[in-house]
């Protein structure tokens, strides 16, 4: 070809390694593949220097490999799809969900239009139809327990985003020992609820309590009136307390995460058109950050309905029912008072609210995302 | 017959929009509206009687979400 006769010839091709056949037909013997379609890829230059030789860490393991596979084994494997070996993978993980919380739904949902008892095992179990959803939803104690979980949830989530957010906002900014103080605020969210249950009742005993004490040295109110716990406009606040204490800092990873998501060039272009701080904060930081703001408060909206074991802990729903949130009366229905079918009933009912609660949440994470 | 060239054609029209009741936007909008509705109904704290209705608002307004977000957009 005119043009090409001046070209630089390339590398001489490298000869087919005579012992590669030699190897590859123990191994092509094993796994049932006919012999003479198995010819080793030629090896390009590359390659070559590392295949050539007979003793390679790779050859060995593929014959140690083949050597050590029962034959049965390899004619089921190589009978398996991909698509099924990705079931396979898929499977122990789709059979625990099954197991652990589709199954209980929707016994749960069965169980919820039947006079069952859990402490009545061999009694006669009849459908009563949607008698406990009658009784659940016209029972005056549960709606007041509804209310006391719509203050509880309502003040949480505004105070553990509006601290979160503020926090985030500090850390993000560049100062010395931010990893130190990013680190010491997270470690309220690592402890277990049980854990800061027992030690914040302690917290606040007022004869021993740090907390009634400081509380005492700001206001000179004496410890022994400062009854978080004991007293009826207090309990509810002692646990918004502990819980803003604990899940703040989950609230301010999540925004921090958003603010750190905001490209530099949009300040710096903001900066040029002399926007002020306030009107950056506003008119950049809050829109490009409320995605990560409402999953945040998506995800503790949602725990915070099923807020159990802290409120357990430090009041158990006391004093009288002032802190008796949703799931301790649910606990109490069917752990105390074994009505197992209405207090499914009233998990269902919660379910639905919930499920509710995070449709609304992802229409409104779509309408921010695609602005 | 007559050359097509030199019929004259009507204007081509505007595609036809979906009914109202077929669109997805609109429609999870309204389903989010009673979803919403639902929820406040139970936990409002005045009227018994919305409480008691409040579970087969959030129902409906759940499974016309589920039903709706499926429609094309």
């Amino acid at each position: 070809m005119p043009g090409l006769e001046g070209r630089r010839p390339g590398p001489p091709t490298t000869p087919r390694d005579p012992g590669a056949q030699d190897r590859f037909l123990p191994m092509a013997t094993r796994l049932h593949l006919r012999p003479d379609r198995v010819a080793p890829f030629p090896p390009t230059q590359a390659s070559a220097r590392v295949t050539t030789s007979h003793h390679t860490l790779a050859d060995k393991a593929a014959e140690a490999a083949a050597r050590a596979t029962p034959d049965g084994v390899v004619v089921r494997v190589r009978a398996l799809s991909d698509r099924a070996i990705a079931w396979l993978f898929i499977a122990p993980t789709i059979v625990l969900l099954l197991a652990i919380n589709i199954f209980p739904l929707f016994w749960a949902i069965y169980l919820s239009f039947t006079n069952f008892r859990a402490n009545r095992p061999n009694a006669e179990v009849k459908n009563v139809g949607l008698g406990n959803y009658s009784r659940v939803l016209n029972d005056p104690d549960i709606w007041a327990s509804m209310q006391t979980t719509a203050h509880f949830v309502f003040w949480t989530i505004l105070l553990q985003t509006v601290i979160g957010f503020a926090l985030a906002y500090l850390i993000d900014r560049k100062f010395r020992g931010h990893a130190f103080w990013t680190t010491l605020i997270l470690i309220p969210m690592m402890l277990s609820p049980a854990v800061v249950g027992n030690f914040w009742r302690f917290l606040y005993e007022p004869q021993i309590g740090l907390f009634a004490y400081a509380v005492s040295f700001l206001t000179g109110i004496p410890t022994s009136e400062i009854q978080m716990l004991g007293s009826v406009n207090l309990a509810p606040w002692a646990i918004i307390i502990v819980d803003t204490w604990m899940w703040t800092p989950y609230v301010m990873l999540i925004c921090l995460a958003g603010l750190r998501s905001i490209p530099d060039y949009i300040y710096e272009a903001a900066e040029v058109d002399r926007a002020s701080n306030w009107r950056q904060f506003w008119s950049i930081t809050v829109p490009m950050a409320l995605p990560f703001i409402m999953l945040a408060v998506l995800f503790r909206g949602i725990e915070n309905f099923k807020m159990f074991d802290m409120v357990n802990l430090l009041t158990g729903g006391g004093p009288g029912s002032t802190t008796e949130v949703a799931s301790i009366t649910l606990k109490r229905d069917a752990f105390e008072a074994w009505a197992t079918g209405r207090s499914s009933a009233f998990a269902i009912v919660l379910f639905v609210a919930v499920f509710g609660l995070a449709n609304i949440y992802v229409k409104a994470l779509n309408r921010v995302k695609q602005r | 017959m007559s050359d097509p060239l030199l019929t004259p054609q009507s204007p081509a029209l505007p595609p036809r929009r979906r009914p109202f009741f077929l669109r997805r936007g609109p429609m999870e909008a309204v389903a989010v509206t009673v979803i919403a509705l639902g929820f406040l109904m139970l936990f409002q704290p005045f009227a018994l009687v919305l409480y008691t209705y409040s579970l087969i608002t959030l129902l409906v307004g759940t499974f016309m979400f589920m039903i709706v977000s499926k429609f094309p957009e």
